[in-house]
């Protein structure tokens, strides 16, 4: 019990870490933090094929595209800016659409009571750790590849699309990367034909 | 004993899972930077799959860790296709200022 608060703290922390940092590493730095903690609370809810999973997609792969387009960009010229505070033009409209959700939430809680005691009457399964548990990679597994091996195979197929769209938009022979050269040499073009067509 | 009860009630979850996702949707309101812009979008994708996984453990069905496995994935396709995007903006603009990204206003 202790427990889940104190990762509820390090959750929350990290994520206004995330959201505060003035550099895109150290939201990287603090979203592994969020990532590890998020996974120990999977482990917590026995899902633990997806705590492992989160570990490795997360903490892994998609981090480490982050790194890399950030190590990529940060090379470049400019450094990143933040750009201007918009807390104050957008408070009011934010606090009125958080109000709404939680209002929302509070009547989607008060609508299925059952949802929110706590879960003292489970029914009977393999104990917790065993091959065959609630969350265990068999028990996972089985689901996967029998009665959703449909949803499996299509987001197999929206990785493949998601893996040509990337190569098509960043790499070598992208098709159409307008330059800056090229956009101020339209824009200069733009202004003499303007600046003619009112001579005329 | 085969399975034990939670150590804190269910509500606990949810509202960790509501406050997570308002600091990502602050996120993506507030910074301009893409790069956090995208990391908050992670931070929304994983309060959506903590409910998934909270409500499977309460029910004891599979389909939860099934639909969060799949949101996993997506959300993979999504950052790559989402820094793909910020490379090739920032390849030709030299500047990743989301509010100068306005080509598509009319």
């Amino acid at each position: 019990m202790i427990a889940f608060y104190v990762l509820a703290a390090v959750l929350i922390v990290s994520a206004v870490w995330v959201v505060r940092a003035s550099k895109p590493v150290y939201s990287v730095v603090a979203l592994l933090l969020h990532f590890a903690a998020l996974a120990i609370v999977y482990f917590t809810l026995s899902a633990e094929f997806i705590a492992i999973i989160q570990i490795i997609v997360y903490g892994g792969a998609i981090l480490m595209l982050f790194v890399f387009v950030i190590a990529l960009l940060s090379s470049g010229v400019a450094p990143f800016q933040s750009g201007p505070n918009r807390l104050p033009r957008i408070a009011v409209p934010a606090l009125t659409s958080v109000a709404i959700m939680l209002l929302f939430i509070a009547y989607a809680i008060g609508r299925v009571p059952a949802v929110t005691a706590p879960s003292t009457q489970l029914p009977l399964g393999a104990a917790v750790g065993t091959a065959n548990a609630f969350g265990s990679v068999s028990d996972f597994g089985r689901a996967l590849f029998t009665t959703n091996l449909l949803p499996f195979e299509i987001t197999a197929f929206i990785l493949m699309v998601a893996v040509i769209g990337v190569v098509l938009l960043a790499g070598d022979a992208a098709p159409y990367v307008p330059t800056r050269r090229r956009a101020r040499a339209v824009e200069r073009e733009m202004r003499e034909a303007v600046l003619r067509a009112g001579e005329e | 004993m085969p399975y034990q009860a939670l150590a804190v009630p269910v509500l606990n979850y949810i509202g960790l899972s509501a406050v997570i996702f308002l600091i990502g949707v602050a996120g993506v309101v507030l910074r301009r930077n893409p790069l956090i812009m995208l990391m908050s979008i992670e931070l929304m994708w994983n309060a959506a799959n903590l409910l998934f996984l909270t409500f499977a453990r309460t029910s004891l069905n599979n389909a939860g860790h099934i639909f969060a496995f799949l949101v996993i994935t997506v959300a993979a396709a999504e950052a790559a296709i989402g820094l793909a995007i910020v490379v090739v903006v920032f390849r030709s603009r030299e500047n990743v200022d989301v509010d100068e990204i306005a080509l598509l206003r009319g």
